[in-house]
């Protein structure tokens, strides 16, 4: 459906960055044989080949009731802590409470049925292996600081 | 009656001499203390590795665990939950673990791969052997009757308080807490031959008549 819009997006941004490309780096390449590289630095002021500086560590909190979603399609957050629930080539921790099997004993949130589909649409009799990585799309929360400001608001049906 | 019998014994210990009585006692308890030195000594977590085929895969997958390395430090360490601590048991224990010393000396399972190969089939071994005893090496320092369902977390409150009125045993959901799993049937992508669901969550746990019965 929205397939079409990105793709004119994409040709439009790469058509842009070809024809600024010249104008954009030209008068900073001059710069650089002058003053020296830029300097650049993460967002938690470290540099940007350097891992960020050591926190106090990330303290999860205790189990929650499910979390609201702040924007459509987003996936489900994790309202508990997942410290040392390991995801390996033999065994899946959140399939052992999640899976339509487990859940009722659980008391689980039931995988959606969306993950019951290949990448190009045909219906499986059980979860797709592609969503077999759980954390790639649903994340545990922490009260971390914002790195950030920030004013996104969720969408007004998600209010 | 009882006062003769009671004189005749300290009469016929007198004459073997009381300097013997001692000295019999002494060794006794000398022997006893040099045995159970000798046996504590080898439930020492390095010499379980010495022998045991364990250092580069199962102790290696432990390190990272909860029982290795927590917030206050206090540890179970290998012997806490595969030897048993009552004497019987624990001699027993050690009697059958003499035969992973041979395959130690074999080279059964010297290598990762070799050891990946038997983890399904080494990892029923324990899980039955826990189910057998009511998870008694667990029982050890986890008392569920001072469980405080309220300072637990929501779902093992949940969890706990429902498995544990089915009669279940700490084992019957706590696989894979201190080493890696074996390959588990998950009902995703093709069957990968390894255990069932009825084996990886047992259904029926033992005694659970008896205890569904009383509730």
């Amino acid at each position: 459906m929205n397939t079409p819009i990105f793709q004119s997006a994409r040709l439009l941004a790469a058509t842009l960055a070809v024809c600024l490309a010249p104008t954009l780096f030209a008068p900073q390449a001059v710069q650089a044989a002058t003053e020296g590289p830029v300097k650049l630095q993460s967002l938690r002021g470290a540099e940007i080949d350097a891992s960020d500086p050591e926190g106090e560590g990330t303290r999860y909190g205790r189990d929650q009731p499910v979390l609201p979603r702040d924007f459509v399609q987003q996936p489900p957050l994790i309202p508990h802590a997942i410290r040392g629930y390991t995801i390996t080539k033999n065994f899946n921790k959140c399939l052992d409470c999640h899976s339509w099997s487990r859940a009722k004993e659980t008391g689980a949130t039931k995988i959606s049925v969306t993950h019951f589909k290949t990448r190009e649409g045909e219906e499986l009799s059980s979860v797709s292996p592609r969503r077999y990585f759980c954390v790639q799309c649903h994340v545990p929360q922490s009260d971390a600081k914002p790195l950030v400001g920030n004013t996104f608001k969720p969408g007004s049906g998600l209010r | 009656m009882d006062n003769t019998s009671k004189r005749g014994l300290i009469g016929r210990l007198r004459g073997a001499g009381w300097g013997l009585v001692a000295l019999v006692f002494l060794g006794g308890i000398l022997f006893w203390g040099g045995f159970n030195t000798a046996m504590e000594w080898t439930n020492r977590e390095e010499f379980c590795i010495s022998c045991h085929e364990m250092k580069d895969n199962v102790y290696q997958e432990y390190r990272n665990t909860i029982h290795a390395s927590n917030r206050s430090g206090v540890r179970a360490t290998c012997p806490d939950c595969h030897v048993p601590k009552e004497w019987g048991h624990k001699m027993l224990r050690k009697l059958q673990a003499s035969n992973e010393v041979l395959h130690k000396i074999l080279g059964s399972i010297d290598t990762p791969e070799k050891f990946n190969a038997k983890r399904l089939e080494l990892a029923k071994h324990e899980w039955e052997r826990m189910k057998k005893t009511d998870s008694r090496e667990c029982r050890n320092c986890h008392n569920y009757e001072s469980f405080d369902y309220a300072e637990q977390g929501r779902r093992s409150s949940r969890m706990h308080q429902t498995g544990l009125n089915e009669g279940k045993t700490c084992i019957d959901c706590h696989k894979g807490i201190a080493h890696q799993l074996p390959v588990v049937e998950q009902a995703i992508g093709a069957d990968k031959g390894g255990a069932t669901p009825e084996e990886f969550h047992p259904s029926q746990p033992k005694g659970a008549e008896g205890s569904a019965a009383a509730h």
